[in-house]
């Protein structure tokens, strides 16, 4: 029967400890670290195990988690991780290797502020290490970042979708803000695990099993012969278009005849919304670009928008990370300027106003950047 | 009616928990909310702080600088969240953890002795619950009826014989506060 939608307040952790379940994930392998301990947490209070069959694991590390999601992503099974930043650090390796091998997973950041083991508080600092990369190679990692609780909740899904439509690893770019918020969220409607067959039906390309109907599957990143990475690689690359073409995701809002433009992701974009409302109020059109997908970046959308406006403000919980991809997608076009706060301070959305207030006088006083 | 309520005090005292409780009262009335805590070292013997926003609308930012009412419940609370009152809001404040009272002319400033009615009801644990009842008789932003409901929801069952308790606290706590200051 199908269960009623129960609209539930939790916490962006609980969301995601719950909705993995929900989605039919298959194991959640993790290390304990702040902000984000409350996934698993709950993941041990609901005992999965017990209902769905899901095994939930606290790994000796996030080394150990990492290659836990790149084993079973390579059976097929919808397995995931969560951490934060500096626990993410050390899970570059695995997921360059995963991207490397084709093998889907689901890797969340709840972040917190760097560099190194940095503070507690929440931060936007890892966009470069989650769309650059902390590993080595040409790889891409797609990247979600949810700005409320009810995304921290639907993203899970999205993400194995996405992961296992294109055999790549998928991450969901969290902070420290929309992990500990409570706020009103609906959670998707259970849906079974797939079963043995279902998966070697699915993904011929699992390592389900030895089979007369096929050869070996098995999962490398290494080949030695140049010309046969270089192909691989290629293959890659055609893939990371592919995915460039079809998985873009943004919202808008207030955009339509906005002369001044804010581009904020995740936890920012809250807050920037806030001073887009108030700036409203005081006659400013104001209106605001928020990517979703971080990689793949909405660069069209923004090159667009940045004919329409007279300037763009990034702002972002960091020193300027996001701020180069619109730079990149306006290329001159309009000016571009960023207001962040820095190793676990928050902006708020009166400091968000005033940075924009401050850039609008500047272009009056044609003291253009 | 937007409210933008900011809860500080020590850590132990229930402010989380007040907030949560204020929080799913909402969520039971069916309107839009909020809660953002404080999760940083502070709170271990230090100030504990959650920032519940309730609404009509979808609340955007969880994050705000002022705030419509404050629920201080100790001194470095007091000097942090003072000045970030909005003119014409309110203060609610017990005197027990408090050596330098409010300075402020412009807003509400409204007494709940909850340490002492307490000390009274002999359950230091009802502390947050007469301090919640002190910020239902002074803003009535939910309904007396629903935060029980809520009390019921958020409380695991064994505790359930302790929601009369909690009633009677909410109680006393809207009997006991005082006027200190009107703009």
């Amino acid at each position: 029967m199908q269960q009623p939608q129960e609209t539930m307040l939790l916490k962006g952790n609980e969301a995601i400890a719950l909705a993995a379940i929900r989605c039919g994930c298959d194991g959640f392998f993790g290390y304990p670290i702040t902000p984000q301990s409350e996934i698993l947490e709950t993941l041990c209070k609901e005992k999965p195990w017990e209902t769905t069959g899901m095994t939930v694991l606290q790994a000796e590390s996030e080394l150990a988690s990492i290659n836990m999601v790149y084993a079973g992503g390579a059976t097929g099974k919808k397995v995931m991780t969560s951490s934060s930043s500096p626990g993410v650090a050390l899970m570059q390796e695995g997921i360059t290797y995963m991207a490397g091998a084709e093998i889907p997973g689901v890797i969340v950041n709840v972040q917190r502020g760097g560099p190194g083991l940095g503070t507690i508080q929440p931060s936007q600092a890892d966009y470069f290490q989650s769309t650059r990369g902390g590993g080595n190679g040409d790889y891409e990692v797609i990247v979600l970042a949810p700005s409320s609780v009810q995304e921290m909740a639907d993203f899970i899904g999205l993400a194995f979708e996405l992961a296992f439509r294109y055999r790549n690893p998928a991450l969901i770019l969290s902070d420290g803000v929309i992990g500990q918020m409570m706020e009103k969220v609906v959670l998707p409607p259970q849906q079974p695990r797939l079963t043995e067959a279902e998966i070697a039906q699915r993904y011929p390309w699992a390592a389900t099993g030895r089979s007369k109907n096929r050869g070996s599957n098995y999962f490398t990143s290494l080949e030695l012969h140049p010309e046969a990475q270089e192909k691989h690689n290629l293959h890659l690359q055609e893939k990371y278009a592919r995915i460039r073409k079809n998985e873009v995701r943004y919202e808008e809002y207030q955009c339509e005849d906005a002369t001044y433009l804010i581009v904020a992701f995740g936890s920012a974009a809250r807050m920037a919304q806030k001073a887009i409302e108030d700036l409203r109020k005081k006659g400013i059109r104001a209106g605001m670009l928020r990517p979703i997908t971080l990689w793949p970046f909405p660069s069209e959308r923004i090159a667009q928008l940045s004919t329409q406006v007279k300037g763009i403000l990034c702002t972002e919980i960091n020193a300027g990370q996001m701020v180069q991809d619109i730079r990149l997608a306006v290329e001159g076009r309009t000016p571009v300027f960023h207001y962040g706060r820095l190793g676990g301070m928050v902006p708020t959305p009166d400091e968000i106003e005033n940075a924009l207030t401050e850039m609008i006088d500047n272009f009056s006083n044609e003291n253009h950047e | 009616m937007k409210q933008e309520i900011i809860i500080s005090g020590f850590g132990g005292q229930g402010v989380l928990s007040m907030g949560k409780i204020l929080a799913y009262s909402a969520l039971m009335e069916g309107r839009e909310v909020s809660w953002f805590p404080a999760y940083g070292p502070e709170q271990r013997g230090g100030t504990a702080n959650v920032s519940v926003i309730i609404g009509d609308e979808r609340i955007s930012s969880p994050i705000v600088s002022t705030f419509d009412t404050a629920i201080i419940l100790n001194q470095p609370s007091l000097q942090r969240f003072e000045h970030c009152i909005k003119p014409n809001g309110t203060l609610i404040y017990d005197p027990y953890g408090i050596s330098t009272p409010p300075t402020r002319t412009d807003i509400h400033i409204y007494r709940i002795n909850a340490m002492d009615v307490a000390a009274e009801m002999d359950n230091v644990k009802a502390f947050n619950m007469i301090v919640l009842g002190a910020l239902l008789k002074v803003t009535p932003i939910v309904a007396l009826e629903n935060v029980v409901k809520a009390l019921r929801k958020t409380l695991p069952e064994r505790h359930h014989h302790l929601i009369p308790l909690n009633e009677e606290a909410l109680h006393k706590g809207m009997e006991s506060v005082t006027s200190v200051h009107q703009p």
